[in-house]
């Protein structure tokens, strides 16, 4: 390996894949076996943090940047005058194992730009992973992109060396990609997902049959799109998200807030701001969505198309629908609990072990970690005091937001300073 | 009765023994101290409390059957957290544990159950930091060599996921602050201390002792750290929230070119 001409690779093909927001490193069940390298049966671990705070956890890295298509949103795109690179399968392989083996990551992260064709692509990526498994013995982790239009017997043979495989529809909705990318077509971007989601339904049914079955894809795929490029106002992000969580059971569909790169007039400009509040509003509703048993047609709708800025969606939800409240936290159920503003999913079985003992009062919840400045609107507990004034929502939006000071202060300014 | 003070060891066995020690003696007001840190009380009396696996054992195998896993775990990892104190605070929360027929861990409304529970989040914390902060850097013996120093005694707690990790190399992890490490020799991981040379610097990569390549991915591991960063996305504050400026010093993409 020559250091120069890899460190050269490395600043470039790293530069381009560091627009995949993915780290996840979780999920997987492949142990170590043979006294191999590596494991990929815990919970993931960021090894790092880039200074913009986001997890390093995985080597994410292009193959190659050479690109035939010229997709407005993307860096790579074949009209843009950077400078192109291209690794070498072993490359790839000596790089993973060794950042591996001094602890500095999980595993790989392998995209690339498409050239030649779809299957001649994924036919270099699948290559490094076999590499990787079968020459190495390496059992960390491997995520790999499905290129859009690839074929099945490729996808196939990919899911049987990554442990997850993803495919980003980047641009929420048909029109818009059309827009901005016109030779891609939403069909190609579908075709490799319904192969790996069929191949990993499959894969469960024979593995109650036959142990040895070998694993598919065991951290499941997942997709991302980008926000804030193509004009689609939230309720039309939330409802392809959540349509691709229910009809091709992903584990993630990730978020990432527009960063201009190019002068095209078709999206906003360079030195425009990075939505990234917006890009943490979509994030909790994810959340919601998840975890916390809210559908998604409860935070969005026809009546409310955009999420709030100034205040998280769950209270958002919560000040349209103030009949449901207070909730007596000794009392509720663990649907109820988690629709209260202030309580996270940690608070809430917290709370349903702690009753088992004695009655909660206000000090109790507020050990446990409740964050009371929202929550106490909309709870009662074993106390006397509670708020008992009947008060509109835009009045406890208003306490809520006086008592309480945002990370994102500067973003939110021109709102305060009606208050002010 | 007079309190008495309970002196031992150190380690989770010695205290174990104290804490056996309290109840054959069915003492009410009893501190229990590592015998590094004793300070001395106005009115209690010394008592040096000796090791004895056999008590330990039936000790700790009572609490496990008066505790769910996680309740057993927990106290484990708060005893690690070596805070001043916490021997007390454990023996508060085994007294309760042994004095209600029903498992308790989950009490949190209890004030020495959830402070344990908190010790034993950060505890976990550090032991999770540790996983992920540990650098290996290859020595001229085909040794991958990192050096710690963590906030608590998390060792013990990390061993077990870096043996399944690195199964096929060798690696040793050394506690500087607790002068004691682990070496794992391609089939067991083992408990040892190491005499370093008086003007050793644990955060320089030497070439007396590191391989030739090590230098060089070390390099490309800042290149692409630095590579994969947005420019227009940056967060300081969030970047230290995630990691701290003290674990700076030893993380190879922290270090200046």
């Amino acid at each position: 390996m020559s250091f120069q001409r890899t460190q050269e690779k490395l600043k470039i093909l790293a530069d381009a894949a560091k627009y995949d927001v993915s780290c996840s490193s979780s999920g997987s069940k492949r142990a170590n076996t043979n006294k191999g390298l590596g494991d990929a049966t815990g919970m993931g671990i960021c090894h790092s943090y880039t200074e913009d705070g986001r997890c390093v956890s995985l080597l994410k890295i292009l193959l190659t940047n050479h690109c035939i298509f010229d997709c407005a949103y993307c860096v790579t795109r074949k009209s843009n005058d950077v400078k192109r690179a291209a690794f070498k399968v072993q490359e790839v392989v000596d790089l993973t194992i060794n950042f591996y083996r001094r602890n500095y990551i999980e595993g790989l992260f392998l995209s690339s730009g498409i050239f030649k064709s779809a299957d001649y692509t994924m036919e270099r990526l699948v290559a490094v992973a076999k590499k990787l498994r079968q020459e190495e013995n390496f059992n960390g982790y491997i995520h790999l992109k499905s290129i859009p239009g690839a074929s099945d017997e490729l996808m196939r043979e990919a899911g049987l060396y990554a442990d997850r495989l993803s495919v980003n529809i980047e641009i929420p909705t048909e029109a818009g990609l059309k827009k901005l990318a016109p030779d891609k077509k939403r069909e190609d971007f579908i075709k490799p997902m319904v192969k790996v989601k069929n191949e990993i339904i499959q894969y469960n049914a024979e593995k109650k049959i036959i142990k040895s079955t070998p694993k598919f894809a065991p951290a499941g795929q997942s997709t991302q799109m980008i926000i804030g490029a193509s004009g689609e106002n939230d309720f039309q992000i939330m409802q392809t998200s959540n349509h691709f969580y229910k009809n091709y059971n992903l584990k993630r569909v990730y978020y990432s807030g527009y960063v201009p790169i190019s002068y095209d007039s078709r999206l906003p400009q360079i030195g425009s701001e990075v939505p990234m509040l917006r890009e943490n509003r979509l994030y909790q509703t994810d959340w919601l969505m998840r975890f916390y048993g809210f559908d998604v047609s409860e935070i969005l709708n026809e009546k409310h198309q955009n999420l709030d800025l100034d205040v998280d969606p769950k209270l958002s939800w919560a000040l349209r629908n103030l009949h449901e409240f207070p909730v007596d936290v000794n009392t509720a159920d663990q649907r109820m609990l988690a629709r209260i503003p202030g309580l996270g999913m940690k608070s809430v079985f917290k709370i349903i072990n702690a009753r088992r003992f004695r009655k909660l009062n206000w000090e109790h919840l507020k050990k446990i970690g409740v964050a009371l400045n929202r929550a106490q609107y909309f709870m009662v507990c074993e106390s006397n005091q509670f708020e008992k004034r009947d008060l509109t929502p835009e009045k406890i939006k208003g306490f809520i937001l006086q008592n309480s000071t945002s990370k994102y202060q500067k973003t939110l300014s021109n709102q305060l300073n009606l208050f002010g | 009765m007079t309190a008495k003070n309970l002196i031992y060891d150190g380690t989770f066995d010695g205290f174990l023994s104290a804490v056996f020690y309290v109840f054959e003696h069915k003492l009410k007001t009893v501190t229990i101290q590592n015998e590094f840190t004793v300070q001395q009380g106005l009115f209690s009396e010394n008592e040096t409390i000796h090791t004895n696996e056999a008590k330990a054992n039936r000790v700790w195998k009572g609490i496990k059957s008066k505790l769910s896993s996680q309740g057993s775990y927990q106290l484990y990892y708060a005893f690690l957290s070596e805070q001043s104190g916490v021997e007390d605070l454990l023996l508060d929360y085994i007294q309760y544990t042994f004095s209600q027929y029903h498992k308790v861990d989950k009490d949190y409304s209890h004030p020495s159950i959830l402070k344990i529970a908190q010790i034993a989040k950060s505890v976990g914390r550090e032991k999770h930091r540790m996983e992920a902060f540990v650098r290996f850097r290859l020595t001229k013996d085909d040794i991958y060599f990192a050096n710690i120093e963590p906030d608590f005694n998390v060792l013990p707690l990390i061993e077990k996921h870096f043996k399944r990790r690195y199964a096929d190399q060798k690696w040793v992890i050394y506690d500087i602050k607790r002068n004691y490490g682990m070496f794992y020799d391609l089939k067991n991981v083992e408990v040892m201390q190491m005499d370093f040379p008086d003007n050793f610097d644990f955060t320089k990569t030497n070439d007396a002792f590191f391989a030739t390549q090590e230098f060089e991915f070390q390099k490309l591991w800042q290149d692409y750290f630095k590579a994969t960063n947005i420019e227009s996305r940056k967060n300081m504050k969030l970047h230290i929230r995630h990691i701290p400026k003290r674990y700076w010093k030893y993380l190879s993409e922290k270090q200046p070119i």
